[in-house]
């Protein structure tokens, strides 16, 4: 216990020297220098945007692709269910570092390493959501439409996805964020994106270059955050609307 | 009884039990020098306890300073600040994990003290947000009704808005926990040690081996911890 | 026991008075029934009372003691207060929320014990059943019971209730409502009664006061609030205007079979019977008839405590008046008024007793046919 407090208390005042040598070093300081540097490599950083945003997407694409079909699937199947997203929470809480490190033996180093950590990584929240989605539906309206005689497979495209679509679409974007964080550590297995700068920045000890690769990312993650927030909220009003009419 | 014990002891034991069958495996049996030197038992000891270390300093320091600030937040008289700060909780913790050591990296440099710090800052969000979203979601006529049979406010907070938020806080600290194991893998990047140096040097060294063992220490911490709080969890939620 | 002076509140950010010079007197053992539409400042009122909220102006005394100069915490204490959306604490077991102001207060453990297995029995929950329970696992009605069980488990002398029947089916809470007055009658409490409920309010009530945005129309007792409305308002409330014109379209005979309670007892009935059907009777009141079903009179639990006598008929007292079964319900309503009693007794041309009329079963009638 008075190793932590000792620890506790040295990490407190490191972090109070620290402030402080921004304080100084802030004169003529790193800012300057980090705007400066965007604007001389703009270029390169677009380029290392653009190769994040790909890597994002791309997965997103596959990952949704299954991570819909694996609830869809065990919303049928109830006592697989609890198997199947006991394995995803396992999945998700795994290191991403320790992750991508499982991955490098089997695809080496390269963009198909993190393609397949960025799956596995984004299969719970939208397999869960799109599972409970589905679940949560009020009984009534499924009852209803059978009455009416809709086969179970107009019942599913019609009724279920349709109505279960906020929930899905929600754990889409848990997925996405979670994604452009990942995707800069996977720069390290040598997927590329804007990861690669603040790697190369930390052992080069180049400063602007982390800045630049930091925010860079952090700007996607929250951009995809508020895109995926609007979209939502569009979708549903929209939606309210048709019912309305 | 028995279920008690497998549940508490049992399966985190074999968890515990394959992670360390993979280090004697891995240790006795190098398949060249390089392994052999950089993966010995002292080495692996040596990270473990940095690991721990990162976690267990930042976590408490997470905890204490989330749930307080959360009660804190949760006062009336504080309460248009707490709204504004759950806003801004949400945007920091989409920043990524990587982008916040790094930028703590270019603030305070390089080593273990930086790692903790940001590893603190970082697991305060959720914590913080969900001890402050827990009490705030406590019903009104209930704290109307303890009120009005005469508890005192602080009372009210510790007998009725506490325990009603409990399980919320846990949800809260069990996701700063993930976080936490996950982001004190990158940890090595700033200098600040930890299982992310097995990975690290395995990786430079193309070792495979290497690079499992930290790989499978790491996750095996993770997925223990987040078991472990997730069956206490179960637990404290026995009146609803 | 409790008096209101120029009770005022204004809310912030509000220009209309919530509450606006209430004046208000509550005697000693009375239940002081609160009523009128949604939002009128019933609760708000009562919330004063334990200075939840405090007044904007106005005065509040508790025997003759000025609320406004106590400390809130020991004032609560000692006042009964259930809760209109009744409040329980989820995380607490049924015996742990009615122990809350015992454990507040610091009794011995063993004492808790006691009176809260005491109350709960008093409301009608067996304690071994339901202590351990949550109260997630409690129906509507069993959590109304526990919500007035834990304000009065230390027995204040003075109870707040906001609509403590309001979140139940009519059946349950017409059972709530007996039940509570008999425990009423035993206890004696000062009560605020807070609903919107005509009926309940007239069920319940010693007086009625009547509220209308955030002031008070009418304070008076429910006979004197149905024969003397003061106001429009009032008149609507008790349902007047579009309904009491119906009580003279309809015969007693038509709704009696409907109605009927508990029959009479004969006069040669013994202290333990008349004592059940006391309990039974929604009136606190019961019919005493001879041999033949004619009429005699009525016992009440005053009588039955002053008995002078073995049997019924020994200490009955005789009834001012009566109506017959062709009569209209209006005449019944009438007889009521002029006798000062809730109900009336019916008999047929020969004197034979019929059932009983009382007032909330006119205002169902007058409910169905509006
Ligand atoms: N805490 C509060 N803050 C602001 N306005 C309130 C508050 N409580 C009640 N009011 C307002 O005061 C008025 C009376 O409310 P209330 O006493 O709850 O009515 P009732 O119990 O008779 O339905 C309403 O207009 C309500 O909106
Ligand atoms: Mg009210």
């Amino acid at each position: 216990m008075d190793q932590l407090l000792g620890m506790a208390f040295d990490v407190f005042r490191a972090a109070g020297n620290g402030i402080e040598s921004i304080a100084q070093a802030g004169d003529r300081g790193i800012i300057a220098h980090t705007i400066d540097y965007i604007s001389r490599r703009s270029d390169l950083i677009l380029e290392l945007m653009l190769e994040h945003l790909w890597l994002v997407v791309l997965t997103l694409i596959i990952a949704v692709t299954i991570s819909v079909t694996v609830g869809i699937i065990i919303s049928y199947y109830e006592s697989f269910a609890q198997t199947v997203l006991g394995i995803c929470q396992v999945l998700m809480v795994i290191p991403s570092m320790a992750m991508l490190a499982f991955m490098v033996p089997l695809f080496g180093i390269g963009f198909t390493t993190g393609v397949v950590a960025l799956v596995l990584y984004s299969l719970l929240p939208v397999v869960r959501n799109t599972y409970t989605g589905i679940r949560e539906l009020d009984p009534a309206i499924v009852e209803a439409a059978k009455g009416m005689g809709m086969t179970e497979r107009r019942i599913l495209f019609k009724i279920k996805i349709p109505l279960a679509r906020p929930v899905i679409m929600a754990g889409v974007r848990t997925a996405a964020v979670m994604m452009i964080g990942i995707a800069a550590i996977a720069a390290y297995v040598g997927a590329g994106g804007l990861g690669e700068l603040i790697f190369s920045g930390i052992s080069r000890g180049h400063q602007p270059m982390i800045i630049a690769g930091a925010i860079g990312v952090s700007i996607i993650a929250i951009a995809f955050d508020y895109l995926f927030y609007y979209g939502e909220k569009r979708f549903s009003v929209e939606g309210s609307t048709r019912e309305g009419n | 009884m028995l279920r008690t014990l497998w549940v508490w002891i049992g399966i985190p034991l074999i968890m515990i039990g394959i992670a360390s069958a993979i280090v004697i495996y891995s240790v006795n049996n190098p398949p060249d020098t390089i392994v052999a030197r950089m993966l010995t038992y002292e080495r692996i000891f040596r990270v473990i306890r940095e690991h721990m270390g990162l976690l267990l300093v930042s976590m408490i320091g997470a905890t204490i300073v989330g749930v307080a600030g959360g009660i804190m937040l949760s006062r009336p008289s504080l309460y248009r600040i707490g709204r504004v700060m759950e806003t801004l909780v949400n945007i920091g913790q989409t920043v990524p994990s990587l982008a916040v050591l790094a930028l703590f990296y270019t603030i305070l440099g390089l080593g273990f003290r930086v790692a903790v710090f940001a590893l603190f800052l970082y697991s305060i969000l959720p914590i913080l947000r969900n001890t402050f979203a827990g009490i705030d979601g406590v019903e009104h006529s209930i704290i109307e009704a303890a009120r009005g049979m005469g508890m005192r406010p602080l009372r009210v907070l510790t007998k009725i808005e506490l325990p009603i938020a409990f399980p919320i806080i846990v949800a809260g600290l069990r996701t700063a926990i993930v976080i936490n194991v996950g982001a004190a893998t990158l940890a090595t990047f700033i200098g600040g040690g930890g299982l992310g140096d097995l990975i690290v040097t395995g990786l430079s060294v193309h070792r495979d081996m290497i690079i499992v063992n930290g790989a499978v220490i790491a996750a095996i911490t993770a997925i223990l911890l987040d078991y472990l709080i997730g069956k206490a969890e179960e637990r404290v939620v026995r009146w609803s | 026991m409790i008096k209101l002076e120029g009770l005022t509140k204004v809310f912030k950010g509000h220009n209309i008075p919530a509450v606006k010079d209430l004046n208000l007197e509550v005697n000693e053992g009375d239940v002081c029934v609160l009523v009128g539409p949604s939002g009128c400042g019933k609760t708000t009122t009562m919330k004063m009372i334990n200075r939840l909220y405090e007044p904007t102006g106005g005065k509040i005394y508790i025997r003759d003691e000025d609320v406004l100069q106590m400390d809130p915490i020991k004032l609560r204490l000692d006042i009964g207060y259930v809760i209109q959306e009744i409040g329980l604490f989820p995380h607490m077991t049924i015996y742990e929320n009615i122990a809350t102001v015992p454990n507040e207060k610091q009794w011995p453990k063993d004492q808790v014990k006691e009176k809260v297995d005491n109350v709960m029995s008093l409301v009608g929950l067996d304690p071994d059943v339901f202590k351990n329970r949550y109260p997630s696992a409690l129906s509507g009605g069993q959590r109304q019971r526990v919500g007035v069980a834990r304000a009065m488990v230390s027995d204040p002398s003075i109870m707040l209730m906001d609509e403590p029947f309001g979140a139940v089916d009519p059946i349950t809470r017409a059972r709530l409502q007996n039940e509570f007055l008999r425990i009423q009658e035993r206890m004696d409490k000062t009560i605020v009664f807070v609903t919107h409920d005509i009926d309940e309010a007239i069920k319940m009530s010693d007086t009625i006061a009547v509220m209308k945005e955030g002031q008070l129309v009418q304070h008076a007792t429910p006979s004197d609030l149905l024969s003397a409305p003061a106001d429009e308002f009032v008149s609507n409330l008790v349902g007047r205007n579009r309904s009491i014109k119906r009580l003279h379209l309809i015969r007693i005979s038509e709704i009696l079979e409907d109605v009927d309670r508990a029959p009479a007892i004969k006069d040669d009935t013994k202290e333990e019977e008349v004592k059940k059907r006391l309990d039974e009777s929604d009136l606190r009141t019961v019919i005493v008839v001879d041999r033949d079903n004619k009429l005699k009179g009525v016992v009440g639990v005053n009588d039955l405590k002053r008995k002078t006598g073995e049997v019924a008929g020994d200490y009955y007292q005789e009834v001012s008046d009566t109506v017959t079964d062709d009569a209209t319900l209006n005449d019944a309503l009438s007889v009521m008024l002029e006798i000062g009693e809730g109900y009336v007794a019916v008999v047929n041309e020969d004197e034979k007793y019929q059932g009983t009329i009382t007032l909330g079963d006119l205002l169902n009638v007058v409910r169905e046919e509006s």
